[in-house]
């Protein structure tokens, strides 16, 4: 399960419109569950900061993290006792599930893969984790408090 | 001289769970070798057999992608912070 503290869900989505026609992509952070930038545990984790990066592909079809807003990202989170946890990208024309591309080049198997799906008026959230090629979808849950 | 190399999760079980290596080079290609004669596990994570960075890494030196400085000749010193992340994309 991932869950997205306040606002996360409305600034993704808010994020990959203001992207349109191109994909566009972040990376979320969470609290650590466990210390010294450890692995998520058993608790879910719950997703507190968002950080929208520079697609570098400047695509409809690809995303690609920008590696400096990666850098900073990571550095953000760190100082603020965070752990990057996933990224975070739009499908404009397709389902909110994960191409072959994006299995293929999954770069970590503790992370979430959030999609947001813009094919419909209505934004459609799914995450994924992904684990050496199998994809298995998860709940993604709003927690406000 | 040494310099810190900063781990990403995705690679630390390799480096025995450290997020950071202390590692001696004058450039990053000695800073690497250094890193796998210390953790042989961390070999063809960074720089492919064929002695170049791997394209599925980013590697900074400081604030600056390695790719646009020197690459793997690019130098450094014992100010240097050299982080390594995995490159994020998909379609």
């Amino acid at each position: 399960m991932l869950r997205l503290g306040p606002d996360v869900h409305d600034r993704m989505v808010a994020h990959t419109l203001d992207g349109l026609p191109l994909e566009a992509c972040g990376l979320l952070a969470a609290v650590p569950s466990t210390p010294a930038g450890g692995r998520s545990g058993p608790e879910p984790v719950l997703v507190v900061a968002t950080y929208p990066c520079r697609n570098a592909a400047e695509s409809a079809k690809l995303y690609e993290v920008h590696p400096l807003d990666h850098l900073r990202a990571d550095r953000d989170a760190e100082d603020r006792g965070l752990e990057i946890v996933g990224v975070y990208h739009s499908h404009t024309h397709t389902d909110a599930y994960p191409s072959p591309t994006d299995v293929a080049q999954a770069p970590d198997p503790g992370w979430h893969y959030v999609i947001v799906s813009l094919r419909e008026a209505e934004p459609m959230v799914r995450s994924y984790r992904i684990v050496e090629g199998t994809v298995d979808e998860e709940p993604v849950v709003n927690d406000p408090s | 001289m040494p310099v810190e190399v900063r781990v990403p999760t995705v690679l630390r079980q390799n480096a025995a769970g450290q997020p950071t290596i202390t590692a001696n080079g004058s450039n990053l290609a000695e800073v690497f070798e250094d890193v796998v004669r210390q953790f042989p596990l961390m070999a063809g994570k960074v720089v492919t057999d064929d002695g170049t960075l791997h394209k599925f890494v980013n590697v900074y030196r400081n604030d600056e992608d390695v790719r646009y400085l020197q690459r793997l000749e690019t130098t450094v010193s014992d100010t240097d912070v050299i982080s390594i992340l995995p490159a994020v994309a998909g379609g």
